[in-house]
């Protein structure tokens, strides 16, 4: 006799867990290395100001809105700024994903409390749904919404609400619940490299690449 | 059939008082989730009901489970109550040996035809039924014969209710449960690696007392009673894990402390049992109170579920090398799609061909 829910879990923490991984770090090295492959044409002109300077400084400034943007979009602002924080608390400080993170790469801190954790997913899954509802409400913005950005947005929300479930029981069986936390974790992994969600590695590199190009120019950016 | 004597009788000869007794029948019935109202029931029935017989076939097993069982509490009024009820036949038990003793358990279900209970700890295996023996007779014949006579059977430990460690990979005897043999009886799984005394005597004392139909169980046939809750929902390091601290090592600072084991392997959280609560030798401890993290032993496969010192939460696979292949071939991938793009990219700059105003008006 066996119990399917676990080995359900036993298969998305193994082959399950093997093959997001493969695919994730595959994908995401082939799209940062064709990136840099690809390379840009070079410019032979004399640089008016720093283009390195100001491509690194761009990397930061560019997460602080500029001015009046807030005004403009206040739901898309702050509900990006509640998500991805809110993301990063529960990920990073919880901690069964610590012991994760120490197994894959050895690099341990101290966990959060319940509390913290808890209350940075609300606040994510309340994040996700209110920028989903910019996305239907505002005219613009569904005209330029694909399938990918709703993918994107279930595929994110899903290890939060999964999590949440699953840490406090709230329905369903403990070990079953575990299971789909962890397989909805590496959907989220298989499509990292081929959505939008690519952007958490290569906003780095298109921030600095603006930011280098109005460098050149002798602008701030 | 020889008439067995009363459990008031025993008792006395024991010299346990019947206070202890209606004590224990309360302590029974609470741990059987029942009202308090019914240990009265719980008292009168086993002081009058008419006891079946009890045939125990141990097989693949370590004896662990007939250990557990005889040495909980002292003065052990559950052995007592097991001693009423059981040893037509337990051959680890009973004095008798060889024909003897098969002839005991022959002689038992004739007797009792129809209704006797018979108990199991221990799998049966069926890769070659040669592995284990009693009497000459395979595991596998000596199950299907008690069994085709008996009310219901006890699948006692893990071992007899989902193959437990010889079932474990790769299963070199082809070891297999109680219920992967026997399909048409009423099969009563309390697992455990050895299940807790009490919840092996309040099983028997419910089947005595309010008949098997009373027993609720899970999918895995497991009494919902002692099986309904994780160890983790009861645990007392629970708020510990609450509060995000965690033993890093089994003699550190955490660990002194007395924090969550989570860290070390603990797998309380997807392991179904009361261990926590009704604990072990008289309620004195458990394993995560002795330090050590919940092995998972009352669920299916226990052994092979990832390793007893991986995080649940950690892959239980050899990641690493697909890990470093990824990297390897994403990169080869990524300089092969980066050439393909620049070399689409020059094909296109040759092929441009430049066009003013005049040439778009001729060709709109």
């Amino acid at each position: 006799m066996n119990n399917p829910y676990f080995d359900l879990l036993m298969w998305a923490r193994g082959p399950g867990f093997d093959i997001a991984l493969t695919i994730m770090i595959g994908g995401i090295l082939l799209r940062v290395v064709e990136i840099v492959v690809l390379g840009r044409k070079k410019d032979f002109a004399k640089p008016k100001g720093s283009p390195v300077g100001q491509g690194l400084k761009t990397i930061f400034t560019r997460s602080v809105p500029r001015k009046g943007a807030m005004m403009e979009a206040p739901v898309t602002y702050i509900g990006g700024y509640v998500f991805h924080i809110g993301f990063a608390i529960a990920f990073l400080f919880l901690g069964a994903h610590i012991a994760l993170v120490d197994d894959l790469i050895g690099l341990s801190w101290p966990a959060a409390n319940k509390a913290l954790i808890e209350t940075a997913t609300a606040a994510s899954v309340l994040a996700l749904i209110a920028l989903a509802w910019t996305r239907v409400k505002d005219p613009v913005r569904r005209a330029l919404t694909r399938f990918d950005d709703w993918l994107v947005l279930v595929l994110s929300g899903l290890p939060l609400v999964t999590g949440y479930i699953a840490v406090n029981q709230i329905f369903g069986d403990p070990t079953l619940m575990m299971a789909v936390h962890i397989l909805s974790a590496e959907l989220l992994m298989i499509a990292f490299p081929f959505t939008k969600l690519m952007h958490a590695v290569t906003f780095a590199m298109a921030r600095y690449y603006n930011g280098s190009i109005q460098g050149r120019k002798g602008a701030e950016s | 059939m020889a008439v067995k004597p009363l459990l008031p009788d025993l008792m006395k000869a024991h010299g346990i008082s019947r206070r202890g007794f209606l004590k224990y029948c309360a302590t029974l019935t609470s741990a059987m989730a029942l009202p308090p109202i019914l240990a009265p029931k719980v008292a009168h029935a086993l002081e009058t009901t008419t006891r079946p017989s009890v045939i125990w076939l141990s097989f693949q097993e370590c004896t662990g489970c007939t250990e557990a069982i005889t040495r909980s509490h002292a003065p052990t009024i559950e052995d007592l109550i097991f001693n009423v009820i059981s040893l037509d036949y337990h051959h680890t038990l009973q004095a008798a040996s060889g024909d003897a003793a098969e002839h005991a358990r022959e002689q038992a279900m004739k007797d009792n035809w129809g209704n006797y209970l018979v108990v199991v700890d221990g799998s049966i295996p069926i890769g070659d039924p040669g592995y284990s023996c009693i009497a000459g007779m395979s595991n596998l014949d000596m199950l299907k014969e008690t069994a085709e006579g008996a009310a219901a059977i006890v699948a006692v430990g893990t071992c007899a209710a989902y193959g437990g460690i010889p079932h474990a990979d790769p299963n070199p005897t082809g070891a297999v449960s109680v219920s992967d043999i026997i399909t048409d009886k009423p099969i009563i799984n309390v697992p455990g690696c050895p299940p807790i005394p009490i919840v092996m005597t309040s099983v028997l004392a419910q089947f005595l007392t309010f008949g098997l139909d009373s027993i609720e169980v899970d999918k895995l046939g497991r009494p919902k009673a002692f099986f309904g809750e994780t160890i983790h929902d009861r645990c007392y390091r629970r708020p510990f894990y609450d509060k995000g601290m965690f033993a890093e090592g089994f003699d550190d600072e955490g660990a002194r402390e007395g924090w969550c084991l989570y860290k070390l392997g603990c797998k309380g959280p997807t392991t179904r049992s009361v261990c926590a609560t009704v604990k072990w030798n008289g309620g004195t401890s458990f394993p995560i109170q002795a330090g050590h993290g919940c092995l998972g032993c009352t669920e299916p496969d226990f052994w092979d579920n990832g390793g007893f010192y991986k995080p649940l939460s950690v892959p239980a696979g050899e990641y690493r090398k697909l890990g470093i292949a990824a990297v390897a071939g994403g990169a080869a991938l990524g300089v092969a799609g980066g050439a393909l793009g620049r070399a689409s990219k020059a094909r296109a700059g040759k092929a441009h061909e430049t066009v003013d105003a005049h040439d778009l008006e001729k060709k709109s």
